[in-house]
């Protein structure tokens, strides 16, 4: 459904698409949808033309596939996309564009293109230029139906960003959240999942008991979660494309904190059954338990590095939690963090050299990151009561959960400082975000 | 909040009295903790009532049955207003239980010592600040200390459960510590 010309095979990631938008189509009116608001823009960001295509047949206000793109380049806080009304011609082919317009504006980039709707199809060609070299680096048709108009529009982002970065587009990447409200005096906890910009959210789990901890399968296809929904709680694993479910971890005590193992063979996850908090590795084929940590602290909020070998854990065995590293499941826990009394939650980057976590430093509670190699610690937010740091697919950018006012949001940051959004609920609180893998 | 105030003030007034029960070992105490501030010794010494209190009453009587009896029924009381307490509260990433907590934890202790087939909850909480995962682990770390305080006052474990909510169910909402401080607890609910 999501088909690319001289791509003629059906991916795996379009049957998903076409699950999800039949999904879409019959369900509800999708509630606690997310708002978008940019807060900060990069004043280094690569300035870039997304010319609005033009359009043949009809699109609805929300449909604008050049819009969404210049919305997806500017929240990656690399790119400065130009104002349409600031442009000086609007071409939507090669062979109209006048690049000393462009060099005019001061633009690095140009994007122009195409979008025909044909019944329930929409066709978009569209081209990337240097404005400098005069040269095309990129050209391609993509097609859709227009239910999916904004699956295609991440597509088209994600290979645009590509294309001038060298670094792989997360904008076709979704969001795993937990929104909490207030209903007739009952709080209610829902999971949902939605795209990376917090549009196209749907529920997946409503509550009236604590939902908390999703993490997504490396395939992008399930979640695995901690749900209080039989009064303790128990660990569960959720196929999205079918809604069935396993639980997977109730035992005594704590259940808690699964991690899904790059090869989605095994769960990290927190039990206290022998007596406290100790991480486990559960065979999710098998069912074999495997204890991995053996101290009387708390040892908890483990992290898989990429390649499945060791994980990162917080653990309060030093007097206060901190965060530690096993390099192999046998090998003795290394602690990373030293700069404050309170360093907790850690989470790889994708290429494994850094470290982010929750930072306490003058009463203030900051998402850092740590370069393992050197111990070299940055502060990356300036916000007070932060929370949950999950790191973009392509390494690139950084959400987590914070306080705004009265309630809880959700912040994205590029992870090189500077750009940020929030993504705040309509309503109500909103936290405990997952970023999910690539979706093939 | 005002209504955990002014249990506690009752509680308070009654775990004097409590106290007094709780570390009676000889009828010299009961009679510093309840006579008329003569000791004993010297009143069960006097055959006559020198004080001028000849109103036809034997104040040996009194003491001996009346005074047991009312200790009794005050201690009782006194244990029942103090398990009108159920919410403990903590420090911000401790588990110690505080001192003014304890009376009203043996309270309970020795009342689910005394009625074997009742069960209670405990639920574990901490503030909104640190990780949710952490606060899930010290959520269970300060229920599991009341736990034990509560069996080694008198309680059998298998009368307990333990469960933590970590942060997500806050007794207060807000931020700043006069929240904060109110949702650092554990919970007893007798089931």
């Amino acid at each position: 459904m999501l088909s690319i010309k001289g791509h003629n095979r059906v991916s795996l990631y379009t049957l998903v698409l076409l699950v999800l938008c039949i999904g879409l189509l019959a369900a509800p009116q999708a509630r606690g949808e997310l708002l978008i608001r940019i807060t900060e823009g990069v004043e280094s960001a690569i300035p870039i033309a997304v010319v609005p295509f033009k359009e043949t047949g009809q699109f609805g206000p929300d449909e604008n596939v050049s819009n969404i793109l210049r919305d997806n380049l500017q929240m990656s806080g690399e790119f400065n996309p130009l104002r349409p009304a600031n442009m000086l011609s609007l071409p939507s082919r090669g062979e109209e564009v006048f690049y000393r317009d462009w060099r005019m504006l001061g633009q690095q980039y140009l994007v122009v293109g195409e979008a025909v709707r044909q019944g329930d199809q929409v066709q978009v060609r569209y081209e990337v230029f240097t404005v400098n070299g005069e040269r095309r680096i990129l050209g391609e048709t993509a097609t859709a139906p227009i239910t999916n108009i904004r699956g295609l529009a991440h597509h088209i982002s994600d290979k645009v960003y590509e294309a001038i970065t060298g670094v792989r587009g997360a904008f076709s990447t979704r969001l795993a959240y937990i929104t909490v409200n207030l209903e007739d005096n009952r709080r209610i906890y829902r999971l949902h999942v939605s795209d990376m910009d917090g549009r196209r959210s749907r529920v997946r789990l409503e509550s009236n008991e604590p939902v908390l901890s999703p993490s997504w399968s490396p395939d992008g296809r399930s979640l695995a979660y901690v749900s209080f929904e039989s009064g303790k709680p128990a660990i569960y694993t959720h196929e999205l494309a079918t809604g069935q479910r396993v639980k997977v971890a109730d035992f005594p005590g704590l259940n808690s904190a699964p991690a899904w193992s790059p090869d989605g063979r095994y769960l990290l996850l927190t039990l206290s059954k022998d007596g406290n908090p100790e991480i486990y590795r559960l065979d999710l084929q098998t069912r074999a338990l495997r204890r991995l940590t053996n101290h009387a602290a708390i040892d908890t909020e483990a992290d898989w590095d990429s390649r499945g070998r060791g994980f990162v854990f917080t653990s309060d065995r030093s007097g206060g939690p901190q965060v530690y590293l096993m390099e192999s499941l046998d090998a003795t826990a290394k602690r990373l963090t030293f700069g404050s009394r309170y360093n907790a939650r850690p989470r790889f980057s994708p290429d494994g050299k850094y470290v982010f976590y929750v930072h306490q430093r003058e009463g203030a509670f900051h998402i850092a990151r740590l370069h393992i190699e050197s111990g070299e610690e940055t502060v990356l937010t300036r916000t007070r009561l932060d929370e949950s740091p999950s790191v973009s697919p392509n390494g690139r950018m950084l959400i987590y959960a914070t306080r705004e006012g009265e309630n809880s949001v959700l912040t994205v940051i590029s992870v090189n400082g500077g750009a940020q959004y929030s993504l705040p609920a309509r309503r109500g609180d909103v936290r405990d975000p997952a970023w999910s893998p690539f979706i093939n | 909040m005002f209504m955990n105030m002014q249990s506690k003030a009752v509680a308070m007034l009654f775990a004097v009295g409590l106290v007094a029960g709780c570390s009676t070992t000889g009828d010299m105490e009961e009679g510093d903790a309840w006579g008329n501030g003569i000791p004993m010794d010297e009143q069960a010494g006097s055959s006559v009532f020198a004080d001028g209190y000849d109103d036809g009453i034997s104040t040996q009587a009194m003491t001996e049955e009346e005074r047991r009896r009312l200790e009794a029924q005050a201690a009782e009381t006194g244990e029942a207003a103090l398990r009108r307490i159920t919410v403990f509260y903590f420090d911000f990433d401790a588990s110690e239980i505080k001192r003014e907590a304890q009376d009203a934890l043996i309270a309970h202790a020795a009342f689910l010592r005394a009625n074997p087939n009742r069960r209670v909850r405990l639920e574990g909480h901490t503030d909104e600040r640190g990780t949710k995962e952490y606060n899930m682990a010290l959520g269970e770390r300060r229920a599991n200390s009341v736990q034990r305080f509560l069996v080694v006052n008198g309680a059998s474990r298998n009368q307990i459960e333990v469960v933590s909510y970590g942060e997500e169910k806050p007794a207060a909402m807000g931020q700043g510590e006069a929240a904060w401080a109110q949702n650092r607890r554990v919970e007893l609910i007798y089931r």
